[in-house]
């Protein structure tokens, strides 16, 4: 079960054919050994390294030097408080620990029910919106403790069926159809590229 | 406002991500032009726009395209969307918004410099921004702007939308090569690992920011010579910052580079609109979490980048994060130098043992075990890190995030030490753990 | 490398206020050691890339932009370089890093393995604080974990230089071990349950710059100060330069010696932990005789006793004074130092008076494929841009620091390698182009791929593969390493293919011999008809006679006709000299009738092996660490041996026991040190005057034995006719693996679990087409013969090929040899169930 399903195998063979190397699509493989499982196994990055042909060591070597790829299961809902510069100066560290009380855990833990993981984590690229945090990848600007307890509201009566389950990230993949692509060149032994030595468009 | 919006003309239009809307404001018009010039005449237009790199270096885009060695294919380009540094807030949003324009400027450097593949590579974190890249570049493949014969000519590249997965070492141009290539995201040395010589795959690679990329379509519309007369000689055109922290309006705001001070954008009406609260000022952040701080003498430097250097610190990523008068310094300081700690690669001993050693002081102190000789230590092994803590940094690490640990601690130290001091004065004294020490 | 620099080449550049001279481009940290400044570095190798990653060699440069800290170990010199060493800026730098390195490190030496060793420690005592500033607490790991067999690691000692794991990515292949978790929570490891299982592990232990990886076999057996060392050659077919260590007459360990012709510092597991054997308790330490005497009706009733030095002397002279000295035959040798073979070639051909001596066990290629080709060095085939064709068994397998060698040219020197090898070997994936050609059609593949010509498919491999390889060596001279690929398949293919690839321009030939010292057998003339100093028996008669006075005048026996005679009754007295026929050679049922019906078989070796059980007398030998002398690599490179312990119980060197027993036939060997054979050989061989034992042991590269041209290989017209491959077959490959039941690995307690059981493999799509079930035994015919064994689908064999490991558990795969077939097709019936 946690190795690649078809349709995994699927996207995988597809994003692997977009790289002239095939280790190149590691990390989008592991995007989607997250995507089908929440987390990372070990089972997946054994059959990540089979498909890609590297060794599992490789695998391990890259997936864990990542933050976002969790080796042992999270909640469903990962939320991560930002605790960068910004988000500090207006008050991340109370909201952090406020999110504590309220879900009865501590940071880079999990709710018993599996529903919540709870972290702090550095800048997410949102520093005018202070404080702020994601559930699962998905943005909350401005939070404050009533905000906070609403969302957790939400998810828990199920009305924010918006934000997909941990794992899944960007709800639209990159397709590239068959007759529109230019085509991967070979890393050795590729020639220069037919466009260069045109002078201007002559049609 | 007397200069043109370049960037972030399209911010407004709510449906600005889609084709169709950009198509309508002008977008893809760059390219069409694109394809009537040679690719020299091209790069030559971002030459003479003097086009300043917006991912925190400021080296210009036109010099290091000409940096590619002759004769040497494939060549690639990598779009740096890698967003990380904290206060740094501009690229995701280019990319929520305005994606088309990106693109746009990627398939014009790849025309200009023959580059066979275009890799842009977001961030991990930002999946809505992945969402709207993917779906323009599907619908660009759709419309013939990318891909095979681009617009009916033998223009022909792909762009691959690569996605991250949290480091922010990675957003480091030698370290996103290694992540592409499916590695640990750790800096290599240079020299000899000189993107634009030695770069994806062994080849020769340009990599650029975001917001770079995104002026380029202006500049071959409006011509480079137009572009480089918006702002200072030295700092050509406008230049995007976001404001956060103690201000009232935080924002994200695109400027005109060196008419604009930083009290313009800190305390004016359009921008952040004075500190919250009515507080004063204690100090700010010019240029995201590695530059050294300014405090209020500063606020009259103009934004740009030759002055800034000169007053010691840099604009780097555009970042601006302001800290009022009940900022805790020591926490502050703390805060950023964690980050560092958290995020170095761990290839150099400076920074891997270094940064986590300077958090774990500056812990201690805070939590009432600082000693008399720690702000000391403190510099000193600032020191070990970048010899003379001098600006711009020297370092003994291979790449500048160790070096970037020492900015908010010297800075901090030579405006605030004394609230240092306070915390030492009421500490035990005590040693906090037993001595690890040991013999030889 | 000892190439003559133009002038051109030298730079000038400054190091601490000197002028001093380098090679241009030479990397700043070699460049400085040579000009006597050693700079500290952990991570820097000379054999793997640099990855400036310690920063411990940080220096002031200054290359006209004012002095800047860089280190040394990432840049090459240049003209007018100014570097500093000692500057203040530099010493606090370092002394900086240094202070970061050991912030985390446990600092307990005492109870280290490296203690004494240690770069840190040193750097420690030498440059660094008296006290750390650190008070916080140290990173904590589970204390030494395994990482395989026979390798530790002690994550709280590791300073992350990325050594190991560069090695075992880079430099072998191997990326078992691996960077994992990020910052200061960086750890090396394995990935949990797969083990660094590569054949190289021991070479992380030697490089690793502190003590965090060990090694089981010398974990806390002593302190390095304890040992004394000696330089000396591993007697492999590479003849690998180690340094062997030991303490009270015990050797501890075998590292790698650093040199620039062979192996670089590496070694094989196999090789490096073998040295346990050497010392096993089954060494055999006293003459053996077969318990009452030398008439026997039944050998294997009476077990071998102890006896002493003069009555197993006395028996040998007996028995061979009782018989003529062509009933007299000799097998084995090529273990033997060069001088121990010369001194045994001697005893026989010039004493005794028989020619039926052979080194080889029926399996190294003939004299005339070893000797009969221009030959070229490793560094030669390793030359940067060369074009290089393999026709190889799986170097990874058994020519371990080759394998490396030739990889690293390819990886790192765009050497190109074209492979030509029935299954994918290591070097596969490393490979310009890698075909498979089917076993026994080796002649007709070479053939096409020279000439670009021939039908739609050759020998298993399609017409585009050929072009293509045709394309990759067109015009180029070409470097060729070759060695017998499986023990099932005549040598006549090989040959062809050789003489074919001889008439190219320029070609050289590199060959590769099965046995760790079959060159030397060769240039001591340890072959039917061959004399020491590559001089056929016929041409020596003359030169050699006042010197050997009972030179035969006949060619004599070689391995096989020996035990088919032997078999016959017609051999008297059979020596074994450090060889064991019934493991070894290819049919092990005329070995055993062999050894039944001979009179009186001598073994002369370490340990009382398969075929030692059936011997009559059996004398102790010294081995390779407990003697002097030297050995014959495939460069044909000569190399000393140097004792460095003593020989347990009364074994003596080979070479003595030869003496003795002319001595007891009545005359004097004339040899009484190793060196005396060098001497006879200048006085008897036109071409190896210049070598002796001092130039030997002087020069860091050995001497090379140049081929002289008196042995040839016969040119071909044409290449002879294939048997057609009958597509309901499977056509048989039997090599070897790196660990196997051959007595040195059995003897190291570090390897003898390695070996497997015995299996044959073929292409996951043969094995479903033949319907066949994963762990069930099932029949294999080869003609009358069949064998049940274990059949496994593996991607690296090719479709059509059977492919088997030789001498593993089990099954013994050679029953299924053919006596005589050019090629060995098998068939697989899956129906018939064994019960
Ligand atoms: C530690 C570190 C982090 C960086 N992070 C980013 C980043 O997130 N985004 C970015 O565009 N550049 C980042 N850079 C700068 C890049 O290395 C590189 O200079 C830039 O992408 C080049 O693009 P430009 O010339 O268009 O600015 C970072 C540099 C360092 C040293
Ligand atoms: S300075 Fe830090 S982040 Fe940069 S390469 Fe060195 S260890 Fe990695
Ligand atoms: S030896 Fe040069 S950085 Fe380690």
């Amino acid at each position: 079960m946690s190795r690649l399903n078809e349709e995994s195998i699927r996207i995988a063979n597809e994003i692997i054919s977009r790289y002239p190397i095939k280790k190149s699509a590691l990390i989008p493989l592991l995007h989607l050994a997250q995507e089908q499982e929440g987390w990372v196994s070990g089972e997946a990055m054994n059959h990540i390294a089979e498909i890609l042909q590297i060794t599992p060591a490789e695998v391990l070597g890259t997936c864990s030097f990542y933050e976002m790829f969790k080796r042992s299961p999270v909640g469903e809902y990962q939320l991560n408080i930002c605790h960068g510069i910004s988000c500090h100066l207006l008050g991340a560290e109370n909201l952090l620990h406020h999110a504590e009380e309220t879900l009865g855990i501590k940071e880079g833990e999990v709710t018993e029910d599996g529903k919540f993981s709870l972290e702090g984590v550095e800048c997410i690229a949102a520093c005018t919106e202070a404080p702020c945090l994601q559930v699962n990848y998905r943005y909350q600007n401005k939070v404050t403790k009533s905000h906070f307890n609403q969302l957790v509201q939400e998810i828990n009566d199920g009305n924010r069926s918006e934000i997909p389950k941990h794992g899944s990230l960007a709800k639209v993949r990159q397709s590239i159809p068959a007759e529109r692509l230019a085509g991967i060149e070979p890393v050795d032994g590729a020639q220069p590229p037919e466009w260069l030595n045109r002078n201007g468009r002559d049609s | 406002m007397t200069f043109p919006l370049i960037t972030t003309s399209r911010w407004e239009i709510e449906d600005a991500h889609t084709i169709d809307r950009y198509v309508e404001t002008e977008g893809y018009k760059a390219l069409t032009k694109a394809l009537t010039l040679t690719p020299e005449e091209v790069h030559d237009e971002v030459k003479k726009a003097s086009l300043l790199g917006r991912g925190g270096a400021g080296f210009p885009a036109g010099v290091k395209w000409g940096f590619l060695p002759e004769n040497v294919w494939p060549r690639y380009l990598v779009v740096n969307g890698d967003e990380s540094e904290p206060g740094t807030y501009k690229d995701r949003i280019l990319l929520e918004r305005d994606p088309h324009q990106l693109i746009e400027g990627c398939l014009i450097t790849c025309y200009a410099l023959g580059l066979s593949q275009c890799f842009l590579y977001v961030r991990g974190e930002m999946a809505h921004g992945q969402e709207r890249v993917a779906s323009a570049l599907n619908e660009a493949y759709e419309a013939g702007y990318v891909g095979k014969n681009i617009l009916g000519t033998e223009f022909s590249v792909d762009i691959v939308l690569h996605w991250g997965a949290g480091a922010y070492i990675v957003g480091e141009e030698t370290a996103l090569i290694e992540s592409l290539e499916g590695n640990r995201g750790m800096p290599r040395l240079k020299p000899p690992f000189f993107p634009a010589s030695i770069g994806l795959y062994g080849k020769p690679t340009i990599v650029n920011n975001v917001e770079t990329l995104s002026n380029v379509p202006w500049i071959v519309l409006h011509g480079g010579e137009e572009f480089s007369k918006i702002g200072s000689e030295q700092s050509t055109g406008t230049r995007i910052f976001a404001v956060s922290g103690h201000v009232n309006n935080p924002g994200v705001f695109e400027v005109e580079f060196g008419t604009t001070t930083f009290r313009d954008l800190i305390m004016g009406e359009n921008y952040g609109q004075g500190i919250l609260n009515g507080n004063k000022i204690k100090a700010f952040i010019p240029g995201g979490a590695s530059a050294p701080w300014f405090f209020e003498e500063h606020l009259d430097v103009p934004l740009e980048k030759s002055t800034v250097d000169q007053a010691g610190s840099m604009l780097g990523s555009g970042a601006i994060v302001v800290m009022d008068e009940t900022t805790d310094i020591v926490r502050a300081c703390h805060n950023v130098v964690r980050f560092f700690s958290r995020e170095s690669c761990g290839k150099c001993a400076p920074c891997r043992e270094g940064t986590s050693w300077l958090e774990k002081i500056l812990q201690r102190i805070i939590d009432g075990n600082g000693r008399d000789d720690d702000l000391d230590l403190l510099l000193d092994v600032c020191d070990n890190i970048s010899p003379g803590i001098t600006w711009p940094p020297k370092q003994t690490t291979i790449c500048p995030l160790g070096p970037s640990a020492v900015s908010p601690i010297s800075s901090a130290i030579k405006k605030y030490k004394h609230e240092f001091e306070a915390y030492i004065s009421q500490s035990s004294q005590g040693t906090p753990v037993g001595i690890q020490g040991g013999i030889l | 490398m000892s190439e003559i620099l133009g002038s051109e080449d030298l730079i000038n550049f400054t190091l601490n206020g000197e002028e001093v001279s380098a090679t241009n481009g030479e990397n700043l940290i070699e460049a400085c050691e040579k000009a006597g400044v050693e700079i500290p570095r952990f991570c820097y190798h000379k054999r793997m890339n640099s990855v400036g990653m310690c920063r411990m060699c940080i220096v002031e440069i200054d290359t006209g932009r004012g002095p800047a800290l860089q280190p040394s170990c990432m840049l090459s010199v240049s003209e007018g370089m100014s570097v500093n060493t000692e500057s203040e800026t530099t010493k606090k730098a370092q002394d900086g890093v240094l202070e970061f390195l050991l912030l985390n490190h446990p600092l307990d030496c005492p109870v280290c393995d490296k203690g004494g060793e240690c770069p840190l420690q040193d750097q420690t005592i030498a440059f660094g604080p008296g006290e750390t500033r650190f008070i916080e607490e140290k990173r904590h790991f589970e204390k030494p974990i395994p990482i395989n067999e026979n390798v530790f690691l002690d994550r709280e000692r590791c300073i992350l230089c990325d050594r190991c794991t560069r090695f075992a990515d880079e430099v072998v292949g191997d990326p078992l071990i691996h960077f994992i978790d990020r910052g200061n929570a960086t750890q090396v490891n394995t990935f949990p349950e797969d083990p660094f299982a590569s054949y190289f592990s021991g070479n992380v232990v030697q490089i690793c710059p502190v003590g965090a990886l060990t090694a089981k076999p010398y974990r806390f057996k002593a302190r390095p100060w304890d040992l004394e060392e000696i330089e000396s050659t591993f007697p492999n077919p590479l003849g690998d330069r180690i340094t062997i260590q030991s303490s009270r007459d015990q050797v501890l360990r075998f590292q790698g010696l650093d040199n620039d012709s062979v192996n670089w510092g590496w070694l094989t597991d196999k090789d490096r932990f073998s040295f346990q054997a050497f010392q096993s308790e089954y060494r055999v330490q006293e003459p053996l005789v077969r318990g009452g005497g030398l008439n026997k009706p039944d050998k294997n009733g009476r077990r071998l006793v102890a006896s002493s030095w003069s009555n197993v002397l006395n028996m040998t002279t007996e028995a061979i004074n009782r018989t003529e000295p062509n009933r007299i035959a000799i097998i084995g040798g090529s273990r033997l130092t060069n001088e121990s073979q010369y001194a045994w070639t001697k005893l026989a051909k010039g004493i005794i008076g028989t020619d039926n001596v052979d080194g080889s066990l029926g399996d190294e290629l003939p004299t005339r494929a070893l000797l009969g080709l221009p030959t070229t060095t490793i560094d030669d085939v390793c030359t940067p841009g060369n074009t290089v064709i393999l026709i190889t068994p799986d170097l990874k397998e058994e020519y371990g620091t080759l394998y490396i060698r030739l990889r690293h040219a390819a990886i790192e020197n765009s050497v190109k390698l074209i492979e030509l090898s029935p299954i994918e070997t290591g070097l596969s994936r490393t490979a310009a182009i890698s075909l498979r050609p089917r076993p026994g059609e080796i002649a007709k593949v070479v053939e096409s791929i020279l000439t670009g010509e021939g039908p739609v498919e050759i020998g298993g491999i399609p017409k585009e593969q050929i072009l293509q390889a045709h394309e990759l060596i067109k015009g180029n001279e070409l470097k060729i390493v070759y060695g017998k690929q499986s023990i099932a398949e005549s040598d006549q293919p090989l040959i062809e293919a050789l003489a074919l690839l001889k008439k190219t321009s320029n070609s050289k030939f590199l060959p590769l011999v099965r046995r760790g010292n079959a060159m030397g057998a060769v240039h001591m003339g340890m072959a039917p008809g061959l004399l020491p100093g590559q001089i056929p028996l016929s041409e020596g008669l003359k030169t050699f006679l006042n010197l050997w006075p009972n030179l035969p005048n006949e060619k004599g026996m070689g391995t096989e006709e020996i035990l088919q005679s032997a078999a016959n009754g017609m051999i008297d007295v059979l020596f074994l000299l450090g060889a064991d026929p019934l493991s070894d050679f290819y049919d092990p049922e005329l070995v055993e009738k062999a050894l039944n019906t001979v009179n009186t078989v001598i073994s002369v070796d370490l340990f009382v092996n398969a075929s030692a059980y059936h011997a009559d007398i059996f004398f102790p030998a010294s081995a390779f660490i407990e003697v002097n002398g030297s050995h014959t690599n495939i460069e044909g490179r000569v190399t000393p041996i140097r004792q460095k312990v003593t020989s347990p119980g009364t074994a003596r060197p080979d070479w003595m026991i030869a003496a003795e027993i002319a001595n007891r036939l009545g005359y004097d060997l004339n040899i009484e040190r190793p060196e005396d054979a060098w001497d006879e050989l200048g006085q008897t061989s036109t071409t190896q005057t210049k070598v002796d034992m001092d130039l030997i042991c002087d020069s860091p590269d050995g001497q090379i034995l140049e081929s002289t041209g008196a042995i040839t290989l016969e040119e071909i017209k044409e290449v002879s006719d294939t048997r057609p491959f009958d597509s309901y077959s499977l056509r048989l490959v039997l090599a070897k693996r790196m660990y196997d039941l051959g007595t040195i690995t059995q003897m190291s307690p570090a390897l003898k679990e390695f070996a497997r059981t015995s299996q044959l493999f073929i292409n996951p799509t043969d094995f479903k087409s033949m319907g066949l079930k994963s762990g069930e035994p099932v029949l294999v015919t080869a003609g009358e013969k069949n064998l049940t064994v274990l059949v496994v689908p593996n991607n690296k064999v090719p479709r059509s090929i059977a492919f088997g490991y030789l001498n593993q558990m089990g099954e013994d795969l050679r029953t299924l040899l053919v006596k005589g077939a050019d090629s060995i097709d098998i068939r697989i019936d899956p129906t018939v169930k064994v019960g």
